[in-house]
């Protein structure tokens, strides 16, 4: 069977700074890694591989140095990487994205039908979770979001059954493949790659495809052209201007303080005292 | 390249049409869009908080472009819509719009995502909000999709933009080291989702009322491939809904193991609070997800919210900082934290958290007596 | 599938990238394993590039490797509490390219010379662990990593592992490393605006400069304070012996160091505003001349820090690194090519060329330096006091006359050291720089 993975190149947002008088971000030397999230796709794929065989595909769209991203898949095991990178996707949002990669997925499909679309959650950048229910309504897949186990795959019937995370509990869903599943996070814990793949990953040449070799006619589909949602203001977040009360433990005993804090806490809002000796 | 990521340069500048080849102005037949519309999920008879929040806010927005307000309510015959269309009037919708059909028995990509689609392309809103749960999502990207329109996801403030009219949808960056906010010029309707507890529940009016429109969709279930064939509800144990609690405590790293962690369940217990925590904790595999509050977890909207051995990222404070009154509690008089607590305590959590704990007990059983 | 190579390089500091970048120009199959997540993510601080070194691996760095600011003034302070007396050297002809030093972020430095090797040929890998040399008999076959089937064999190894040389030492190639011998080094870097430094240190754009301390800041301790512009940040921080933190009456950490410093009169300005982006704490090789092992044998060398190869006066390292890796590797190509066995006596090559090279000749030109310094602490506690208060005497204007304050300032310095003394101080220290 053949399995494609949707993986992203982010920037490590713990590590990115804000210039604070500008307020831009200052990419400068912030380390780019695989998007946490697509990790836990990426390993549910491999395990279905271990378990049915075939191969797996992982798809990135970004700049060039994103086929770093896609090298760490090879070395977790994946079988394939393709980069989309283009200078007309510059600027993407979620629509034109899922548009671009939708498109490189049908190619991909042409050299080896595709049974299975994975993407991760959500990623850490971008954040909207909505790429990949997008890729799915393109390609009229069938879509599985916030899987968290998939219970039963069987390819001769063709159908699948996965539990799905909803709010107060999961979902119990059965559908055809192919189908695109957004896979939950920490329901799995990706493998240490072996030296084996270590090395064929560092030998690993990642093949890149411009917008041509994605198969893209409509440029006005893509990139900034291709995004209903314009940017219209980046800021950053207001600091409180009052500062906190401060107690320090050091200067009193424990209890003195603690009972000092209540007071401030319940002076201040009266009602929570009365709801807290409610509670009990 | 998910969502539009903000040159460097883009820094609040003023926005001209036409900007990178694109067209911004929005076309005659759209401006045809009229109205504000709340997406009012519901599952097994209940409705999702997240939106009466988004009617209270979808009110002040409708108000603000002077055009009405309406529910969407997608259901099978057998699920209590008028009740529910009811509520949404005394909340403030104007009006409700409601499909009920077997087919939409519990929710489904494909026959929601058929059924929003059609009734937005039969009465075409200018905004269309849903909550940004995991059915809201997945039902937005969806139908976004379809109408090839524009989206933005869990946004924290929604406003109008007086010169184009627009909705002008404010999110977090770049993992809330920025925000940013985002608008849908020259497509309709625009959309966005909202995460719960980011909005205030509005006032409920019993006197409100409202009208219905009822309509159909037109899908048989043998033509619908996905089959939802059983619903395993959580159990009581981990059931946890900190996106509501009052009363929060939350520990972090800080904690260092745990053990100590524990020391924050029991101050919850003495107030019927529910734990929270940071992400660094919850990988920690202290607590379990659901407990994570901050930008990839909860957002909360507590009455009292303490903060344990936490230092305060900005990812864990996009989650909690709406809350009314913050103590922190941490070694470091520098941590950031400080910067946003109400209350700081520069101490050694695990000697303070008791302290606290035995502090509040004595006071509870004080006032609990006085109050019998 | 267990692969030889022909040449496996540990590490990839710019001792290792030197190493790998010039085995693999030279047509050698080499794989280079580096444990940290990228390379360059375990060495983040920032730092003075010295270009002849780069030049000599990559003439044309210069067109797109990552670098800060060239250095166009260096100043030398002696501080005691309350004030520095010091020097400032700028010059014009630091101003005409190509340039001579640079600062430098390693993070990214190291990532940009990476991806050289890369282009070069090498295969990098990183998050892998070398947990010990394979050996045949005494010959080094090849390397275990910490991975599933993580042997993979090489006719030589080069160790560029770094000043805890673990693997070295595992095997028994020397022995560990005396507290003695390492310095340890606390570091952060400040965010501030570019302009912001521009404005503060009287520079252009493009510009840098060096500031290095000693004195009372180290507490008593042999060491060195230094504080780098970097485009859009500062380097800060300060090293001294291991041996002297571990002796400390006052057991005051290295972190402490660093803030006391941060708070000094004459520095607290020039930081103020700055927002800590990093942290680091890392060791140094500070030995010298008499503290480097054995660097070759049957089937490896040692290269750069991990063979000790810092000069601790200039705070030279990363230079020393490169020169040594390019060495090492260009022995193994030199072999190769009359196709001797890459045995210890085919390595000695390597021994030879250093002795040859700048590196040894500098290591041997300050081989008593530590050793002095060490000895004999009043350079860190008494002198910087004296020449401070000599200087505010002499710069007092209180209508005492220059010659008395002259009688005062000597009389000062035979109050606090014997005659000898300090005859004998400079004796020892000219001595040592001679
Ligand atoms: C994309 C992305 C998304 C993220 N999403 C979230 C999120 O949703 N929620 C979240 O919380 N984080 C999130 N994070 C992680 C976040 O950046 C921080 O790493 C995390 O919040 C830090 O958790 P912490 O404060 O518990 O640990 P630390 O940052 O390690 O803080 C520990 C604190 O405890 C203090 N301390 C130490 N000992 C004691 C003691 N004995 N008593 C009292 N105090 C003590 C220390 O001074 C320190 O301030 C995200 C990060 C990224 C990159
Ligand atoms: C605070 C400080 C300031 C300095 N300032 C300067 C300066 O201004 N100018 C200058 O020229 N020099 C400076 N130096 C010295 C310089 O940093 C070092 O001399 C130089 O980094 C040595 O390079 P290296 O490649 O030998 O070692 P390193 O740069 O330490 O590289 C060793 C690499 O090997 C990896 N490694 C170690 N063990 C293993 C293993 N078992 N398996 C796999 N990988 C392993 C490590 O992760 C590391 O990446 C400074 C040093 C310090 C500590
Ligand atoms: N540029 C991209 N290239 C490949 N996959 C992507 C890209 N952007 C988003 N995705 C996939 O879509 C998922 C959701 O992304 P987002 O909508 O940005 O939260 C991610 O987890 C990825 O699996």
């Amino acid at each position: 069977m053949h399995i494609v993975v949707c993986i992203k190149q982010v920037p490590d947002s713990a590590q990115i700074r804000v210039h604070p008088v500008t307020n831009t971000i200052m990419r400068q030397g912030v380390p780019s890694v695989v998007n946490p999230y697509d990790l836990f796709a990426l390993e549910e794929a491999l395990r279905l591989k271990d378990q049915f065989g075939g191969r797996v595909t992982v798809l990135c769209m970004g700049p060039p140095q994103a086929e770093d991203a896609l090298k760490k898949c090879i070395s977790f095991g994946a079988d394939d990487a393709i980069l989309v990178t283009d200078r007309a996707f510059a600027g993407a949002d979620t629509l034109a994205t899922s548009y671009a990669l939708s498109a490189a997925i049908r190619k991909i499909g042409e050299e080896q039908a595709v049974d299975v679309v994975f993407t991760g959650k959500q990623t850490i950048d971008g954040d909207t979770a909505q790429v990949g229910p997008g890729i799915a309504k393109r390609l009229g897949l069938q879509l599985l979001s916030y899987v968290s186990r998939i219970v039963e795959l069987d390819l001769d019937a063709r159908h699948i059954i996965v539990e799905r995370r909803a709010e107060g509990g999961v979902q119990v869903l059965k559908t055809a493949v192919p189908c695109l599943i957004t896979m939950l996070e920490n329901t799995n814990e990706m493998r240490f790659a072996p030296m084996e793949n270590m090395i064929r990953a560092a030998r690993y040449e990642v093949r890149k495809w411009n917008k041509e070799a994605a198969g893209i006619a409509d440029i006005t589909k893509i990139g900034l052209k291709g995004s209903p949602t314009v940017v219209s203001k980046v800021f950053g977040p207001t600091p409180r201007e009052d500062k906190a009360e401060m107690l320090n433990a050091e200067t009193s005993t424990p209890r003195d303080m603690a009972l000092n804090m209540l007071q401030m806490i319940f002076t201040r809002k009266p009602e929570l005292e009365a709801q807290i000796v409610g509670n009990v | 390249m998910s969502t539009p990521t903000p040159p460097a340069s883009a820094a609040s500048k003023p926005l001209t049409p036409t900007k990178g080849g694109r067209n911004l102005e929005l076309s005659e037949a759209l401006k045809a869009y009229k109205g504000v519309w709340v997406f009012i999920e519901h599952d097994r008879g209940v409705v999702h908080p997240v939106s009466w929040e988004l009617i209270g806010e979808g009110r002040k927005l409708a108000d603000k472009l002077g055009v009405s307000l309406s529910g969407v309510l997608l259901g099978s015959p057998d699920d209590k819509l008028d009740a529910f269309a009811t509520e949404a009037f005394h909340f403030g919708a104007d009006s409700c719009y409601v499909v009920r059909d077997l087919v939409l028995k519990g929710y489904r990509n494909e026959p929601y995502t058929k059924g929003l689609t059609d009734l937005v392309n039969k009465y075409q809103p200018e905004i269309v909000l849903l909550g940004a749960t995991s059915q809201g999502r997945d039902l937005a990207g969806s139908v976004a999709t379809t109408l090839l329109t524009g989206l933005t996801a869990d946004c924290t403030e929604l406003n109008i933009d007086s010169n184009t009219r627009a909705l002008a949808a404010t999110r977090p960056t770049f993992g809330g080291s920025l925000l940013c906010t985002i608008m849908t010029l020259a497509y309709r309707p625009q959309m966005a989702t909202v995460r719960p507890r980011v909005f205030q529940m509005p006032p409920s009016d019993a006197a409100r009322t409202g009208s219905i429109i009822e309509d159909t969709l037109s899908m048989v279930e043998s033509s619908i491939i996905t089959k939802l064939i059983d619903f395993i509800p959580d159990a009581q144990s981990n059931k946890v809904n900190i996106a509501y609690a009052d009363i929060i405590i939350a520990g972090g790293k800080g904690l260092k193991n745990p053990d100590n962690f524990k020391l924050v369940w029991d101050l919850a217990r003495v107030l019927g609070a529910e734990v929270g925590a940071t992400r660094a904790a919850v990988q920690a595999g202290w607590v379990e997800n659901e407990r994570q509050v901050g930008q990839t977890g909860k957002t909360v909207r507590a009455k009292l919210y303490i903060a344990a051995g936490i230092s305060g990222a900005i990812q864990h404070r996009v989650g909690m900082e709406d809350s009314d009154v913050i103590l922190a509690i941490n070694t470091d008089a520098n941590a950031p934290i400080f910067d946003f607590a109400h209350y700081g305590i520069v101490g050694n959590a695990m000697t303070v958290l008791p302290a606290l704990t035995d502090a509040f007990r004595e006071h509870i059983a004080v006032r609990g007596r006085k109050v019998a | 599938m267990n692969e030889k190579f022909d040449v496996i390089v540990v590490g990839a500091g710019p001792s290792g990238n030197a190493a790998a970048y010039t085995a693999a120009k030279g047509g050698l199959k080499v794989l280079q394993i580096e444990r940290g997540e990228t390379p360059g993510s375990k060495n983040v601080q920032g730092a003075i590039l010295y270009a002849d070194a780069l030049e000599k691996i990559i003439p044309d760095f210069r067109d797109d490797a990552p670098l800060e600011r060239h250095i166009i003034e260096q100043r030398m302070w002696v501080l005691d509490d309350e004030s520095f007396i010091g020097t400032h050297f700028r010059s014009n002809d630091y101003n005409k390219p190509p340039y001579n030093r640079y600062t430098i972020i390693r993070a990214q430095f190291d990532k940009w010379f990476s991806s050289k090797v890369r282009e070069a040929g090498a295969l990098v890998i990183c998050e892998t662990t070398v947990e010990k040399l394979l050996m045949d008999g005494t010959q080094v076959v090849g390397v275990r990593c910490d991975r599933l089937g993580g042997d993979v064999f090489a006719d030589v190894v080069i160790l560029a592992d770094g000043v805890n040389s673990t693997l070295a030492r595992k095997a028994g190639f020397h022995g560990e490393l005396a507290a003695g011998d390492v310095a340890l080094a606390v570091k952060e870097i400040l965010f501030m605006p570019e302009e912001m430094i521009q404005a503060r240190f009287n520079i252009q754009e493009d510009e840098g400069v060096v500031i290095e301390m000693m004195g009372k800041i180290t507490d008593g301790m042999m060491g060195t304070g230094f504080l780098y512009t970097n485009r859009d940040s500062l380097t800060i921080g300060v090293g001294c012996m291991l041996g002297d933190f571990k002796n400390n009456p006052n057991r005051t950490a290295p972190y402490t160091l660093l803030e006391n410093m941060k708070r000094h009169p004459a520095i607290a300005p020039l930081i103020a505003g700055g927002e800590m982006k990093e942290y680091a704490a890392h060791l140094l090789p500070e030995g010298g001349f008499h503290a480097i092992p054995q660097v070759y044998g049957n089937g490896w060398m040692i290269v750069g820090d991990s063979g000790g190869f810092v000069n601790s006066v200039h705070r030279e390292g990363s230079n020393l690194a490169m020169t040594t890796g390019r060495l090492a590797a260009e022995t193994v190509l030199a072999a190769r090519t009359e196709g001797k066995p890459m045995s210890a006596a085919t390595l000695r090559a390597y021994k030879t060329t250093l002795d040859a090279s700048f590196v040894m000749k500098d290591m041997h030109k300050y081989r008593d330096m530590p050793s002095v310094f060490h000895k004999n602490k009043q350079f860190f506690t008494t002198y910087p006091e004296l020449v401070n208060r000599a200087a505010s005497t002499m710069l007092t204007v209180d209508g005492i006359d220059k010659k008395a304050k002259e009688r005062q300032i000597f009389s000062s310095f035979r109050r606090s050291r014997s005659l000898t003394g300090l005859v004998g101080d400079a004796y020892k220290l000219w001595r040592a720089l001679r």
